[in-house]
């Protein structure tokens, strides 16, 4: 049905949606949307535990690991991602040793899609530490005090007072990063990594449909993002607590 | 007045105990017992070291010179156990500090489920008590911004029961409380008091001290002034500062 329509659509129109109903253009297009669904999700469940991690060393006793922290955040905040990428793609990966394929070659040990995600997660995460830093320092003192006072230790506090609350003050920053971050996936292109941005170039070098796919490309960022939004709008609407304003 | 009922031995012991911000000397050489069983109210104006001297026992502040000890426990030691000694002493504070994402009774629970690792049910049956007991039965799932100040300081309390302290600390818990909840729970600490709970209250309710205290102390500029049975020290203050000071607020 909706392959005859837009086939229809190219033959009378001249517009050649044809990932609609081109098999071989429909799954390079679905493995382009898979591989990116693919590094969002890892990236975003590692970033936030980047975020996490980094947050609770900020806050050590340790000189060392405060500075590796702030290092860190530094580092990958006021640099470009694109240049991460290419940094752990072109400069680091090189120095990695490579591993049997299984068919007498040899191949790198991470691959294209690896670094994206490596890349991705210590982008996203540089912000996310500075995110709960912000949550967590907006959580009263005086709630801590009292955590502390029932005799909780520094990573049952976190846990179980300090984390439930900084997450829903700093949620609406959190959205913020998360969506740069499937938007900033686009950037694999440019080292290969055959997710949506690339399988679209892919299609439109050879079906010659540039405009068609632009437009395809955008409606799929909108809705992978509208996704994204939906599931922390739940996530909001379930941490919401009765008769507390954050 | 005289006591109620029987002490037992010291609980908590102030010795010489100076506690300086910087240049501000807060404490200055304070000294007060209390026993077992006993209620200890600390008045005096503002800014005189009062509710610094009760963080000092949790070892929620350090102190700079001196003594104190909890249940045998030095507090002013380097190697002290602080999670140890905040088991032992339950702290209320002025503005309840309850947990907000938690209901009124998994905020009692949780104290004792994650730091005492006690058993879930038990737990959960103790907190209903400690609820009942403070009145608030009816509330054991709302949350403490659905609740009036009173009934979160009382949450508050119970929280702070639910942990089994041996003493118990109360910071000017009815100074942000209207005329009616702060009866709720002064009754709820005179309860307490009545039961044999070791007490430690900083207040500005002289009926309060007056009538349930077995001791006042009166502070003033860091120093305890002067301290006696609240019958001596409301009825005959011997120190000019004293009077001043009761002759204002009474």
């Amino acid at each position: 049905m909706i392959a005859a329509y837009f086939e229809r659509l190219n033959e009378t129109q001249g517009l050649n949606f044809s990932v609609f109903y081109d098999a071989f253009d429909q799954g390079r297009f679905l493995t382009g949307l898979w591989t990116t669904s693919y590094i969002c999700v890892v990236a975003i469940i590692a970033s936030l535990a980047l975020g996490l991690l980094g947050v609770w060393l900020a806050g050590s006793n340790s000189r060392l690991a405060r500075i590796l922290v702030r290092g860190y955040v530094q580092f990958f905040r006021n640099t470009p991602p694109l240049v991460q990428l290419s940094f752990f793609y072109f400069a680091v990966a090189t120095l990695l040793p490579t591993v049997s394929d299984g068919f007498g070659g040899r191949s790198p040990l991470v691959s294209g899609t690896g670094w994206a995600i490596i890349a991705f997660s210590l982008f996203a995460g540089a912000f996310n530490v500075e995110i709960f830093r912000a949550g967590i320092e907006a959580v009263p003192s005086t709630t801590v005090e009292a955590g502390e006072s029932l005799g909780y230790t520094r990573l049952q506090l976190y846990i179980h007072v300090v984390l439930p609350l900084a997450f829903r003050i700093c949620l609406p920053a959190l959205n913020n990063n998360l969506i740069n971050l499937v938007k900033t996936t686009t950037l694999a292109y440019a080292i290969g990594v055959p997710e949506l941005l690339y399988a679209a170039s892919q299609i439109w070098s050879e079906s010659f449909n540039v405009r068609e796919m632009m437009n395809v490309l955008l409606v799929t960022y909108v809705l992978l993002v509208a996704v994204l939004v939906f599931v922390m709008g739940r996530w909001e609407k379930t941490m919401r607590i009765p008769g507390y304003s954050t | 007045m005289a006591s109620r009922h029987q002490l037992g031995e010291p609980v908590v012991v102030v010795a010489g105990v100076e506690k300086a911000f910087g240049a501000l000397r807060v404490l200055k050489d304070v000294a007060l017992t209390v026993r077992r069983g006993e209620t200890v109210c600390i008045i005096g104006p503002s800014g005189s070291g009062k509710s610094t001297l009760l963080r000092c026992i949790n070892a929620l502040v350090p102190i700079s010179r001196g003594s104190i000890t909890v249940a045998g426990r030095e507090v002013n030691d380097p190697a002290l156990d602080k999670l140890a000694l905040r088991r032992d002493v339950g702290i209320v504070f002025q503005q309840y500090n309850l947990f907000p994402h938690k209901n009124a009774l998994q905020n009692v629970m949780m104290a004792p489920l994650h730091v005492l690792k006690q058993d879930k049910a038990e737990v959960e049956a103790r907190a209903r008590m400690l609820l009942a007991k403070v009145g608030l039965s009816d509330k054991l799932a709302t949350y403490p911004g659905e609740l009036s100040g009173g009934q979160q300081q009382r949450v508050a309390i119970a929280r702070s029961l639910a942990m089994n302290p041996k003493v118990m600390l109360f910071d000017e818990v009815t100074a942000a409380l209207d005329p009616e909840t702060k009866k709720e729970v002064l009754v709820t600490i005179q309860d307490l008091a009545a039961e044999g709970m070791t007490c430690i209250l900083v207040t500005h309710e002289m009926g309060f001290a007056r009538e349930v205290a077995d001791h006042v102390y009166f502070t003033d500029g860091g120093v305890i002034v002067e301290h006696g049975p609240p019958g001596d020290l409301f009825g005959a203050a011997r120190e000019e500062r004293t009077r001043a000071f009761l002759d204002k607020v009474l």
